[in-house]
């Protein structure tokens, strides 16, 4: 166990409190997906799917504080360190549990950890809205603590803590390392592949395939809550991405409004782009589309907003808004996917492209890495350690959230009975609906 | 078939992680990480085609 890599920079009191502004700002990204998995589910489901995330946000705080943040740590902290080809292999922190030797006097450790501990609540609501409508409470629960307590700490270590990605330009010489701005890789797209996992887990809902394998249409219930969570979700992702900068990239505090109007731009275009080849191919703007083109710009944004210019930042979005509109179709028709809130797409697919677009478009100042370079550049080796990292994403984070998430399903079965279905989560599971003003008939109750 | 998509997967990453240790050279080294990624993506249809739901299924 030895000190890992370059230590966290020392905050100046003006940044330590723009910093826990920023970090402030993130429970609006959570509440704002919340609102899109509960709009985007059947009203049969709606106040399951809130429930569902209330639990998942305090199962995700609670376990984060026990060990999660014990083995993501932080950029110089004590972490496990082998020696692979001669250089430092740095695979996990090792941190004490329960968050103890942090000291809360303003310096970064303790402002990493709260932005982690909401970062992994923001992840572990992903899989929620690929889940709707017959994913049981418990497993959701216990799901949780899974992720939370491994899949997203170790790769957040990875990338965020010093780890092996990071250090990849320390040791093999690709660019400044795996850069990741907001959370692409870390949130993003661990969450939107463990999403994945679990789509294909629980199989699609009843009556989403027909009998020659075609999707029939379940609309969401509420497109209001939907779009209002999209707007809500901008603002968290303000503070997520600008937070992220500052705590792990050493951005300055005249570069958070670059970043915030990067955000706002990417996600704008994606929107608009997917509006307008929904408005083109379908005759009219689907709502919900548009809402994932949305999510997916933020997603993207998360990778290089705090090192590309305005113009790239839009061009980021708008490729994010294609991709994402023929990814949830995709999904849907050609791999049986069945995921109600299209997060796959927008957030794993958006997330892999926000990586990917540090590669292409990112000028990243030396002084990550280097106290005394100041120059920004677009590194040769950068490309390949964007590639290493979503490599990285797939050929590793994929098979062990799927296994994880395989291993709790035999032990605990994960998906909801055919009754459940019929009857609908919330008086399943909860015993009362979300809309009281429907009417319920007895015969449809039964006690769990 | 998943868990030979899976292996893939595994075997990919691998790969990847391989090209990184072994090799010095920046062209092949970036020849073996897209060799990695490929393979990757392979394992990655074959997971795919192992999920696609049968014909009338969950109709």
């Amino acid at each position: 166990m030895t000190p890992a890599a370059a230590p966290l920079p020392a905050f100046a009191g003006s940044l330590s409190v723009l910093c826990v502004i920023f970090v402030f700002l993130v429970p609006f990204a959570g509440a704002g997906l919340a609102l899109i998995n509960a709009g985007l589910g059947r009203s049969r489901s709606a106040a399951h799917s809130m429930m569902s995330s209330l639990c998942v946000l305090a199962v995700a705080a609670l376990v984060y504080f026990t060990c999660g943040f014990s083995w993501q740590g932080f950029s110089g902290g004590p972490a496990h360190i082998f020696t692979l080809g001669g250089k430092d292999f740095n695979w996990i922190a090792a941190e004490p549990f329960f968050l103890r030797h942090l000291d809360f006097n303003g310096s970064p450790a303790p402002l990493a950890a709260l932005l982690g501990m909401l970062s992994v609540g923001l992840a572990a609501l992903i899989p929620l809205g690929s889940g709707a409508d017959r994913w049981r409470l418990g497993a959701c629960c216990i799901s949780t603590a899974f992720f939370t307590a491994w899949t997203y700490p170790l790769f957040a270590h990875w990338v965020w803590g010093g780890g092996w990605l990071a250090q990849l330009g320390a040791n093999y010489g690709l660019g400044q390392g795996f850069v990741d701005t907001g959370g692409a890789s870390t949130i993003q797209a661990v969450g939107g592949l463990t999403a994945l996992s679990l789509a294909w887990i629980l199989g699609p809902r009843r009556g989403k395939y027909t009998h020659d394998g075609m999707p029939t249409a379940i609309p969401g219930h509420n497109s209001v809550l939907v779009l209002f969570g999209c707007a809500l979700t901008l603002v968290g992702w303000w503070g997520l991405n600008a937070a992220g900068a500052i705590l792990f990239n050493a951005a300055t505090p005249g570069q958070t409004v670059l970043i915030a109007i990067n955000t706002t731009l990417s996600a704008a275009a994606a929107a608009l782009m997917s509006a307008a080849i929904t408005r083109t191919r379908f005759g009219k703007p689907d709502a919900s589309l548009t809402a994932n083109g949305w999510i997916g710009g933020l997603a993207a944004s998360s990778g290089a907003c705090a090192f590309v210019a305005p113009a790239e930042a839009a061009a980021i979005g708008l490729a994010a808004g294609v991709l994402v509109t023929f990814s949830v179709e995709w999904f849907e028709l050609r791999m049986s996917v069945d995921d109600p809130s299209g997060a796959i797409s927008a957030h794993a697919m958006g997330g892999l492209w926000g990586v990917l677009s540090v590669g292409l478009f990112a000028e990243i100042p030396a002084r990550i890495l280097d106290a005394t370079g100041e120059t920004a550049n677009r590194h040769p080796g950068q490309w390949l350690a964007q590639m290493v990292g979503i490599a990285t994403l797939i050929g590793f984070v994929l098979p062990m959230t799927y296994g994880l998430n395989w291993l709790l399903n035999r032990v605990y079965p994960q998906r909801v009975s055919v009754e459940a279905e019929r009857q609908g989560m919330d008086l399943y599971e909860l015993g009362a609906g979300a809309y009281p003003e429907f009417i319920t008939h007895g015969d449809e109750f039964t006690e769990r | 078939m998943k868990i030979l998509g899976f292996l893939l997967l595994l075997a990919g990453w691998g790969l990847v992680l391989a090209a990184l240790i072994l090799l010095g050279a920046a062209g092949p080294r970036a020849a073996f990480v897209l060799a990695g990624v490929g393979v990757e993506i392979v394992g990655l249809v074959l997971v795919i085609l192992a999920h696609l739901v049968p014909r009338g299924e969950y109709g």
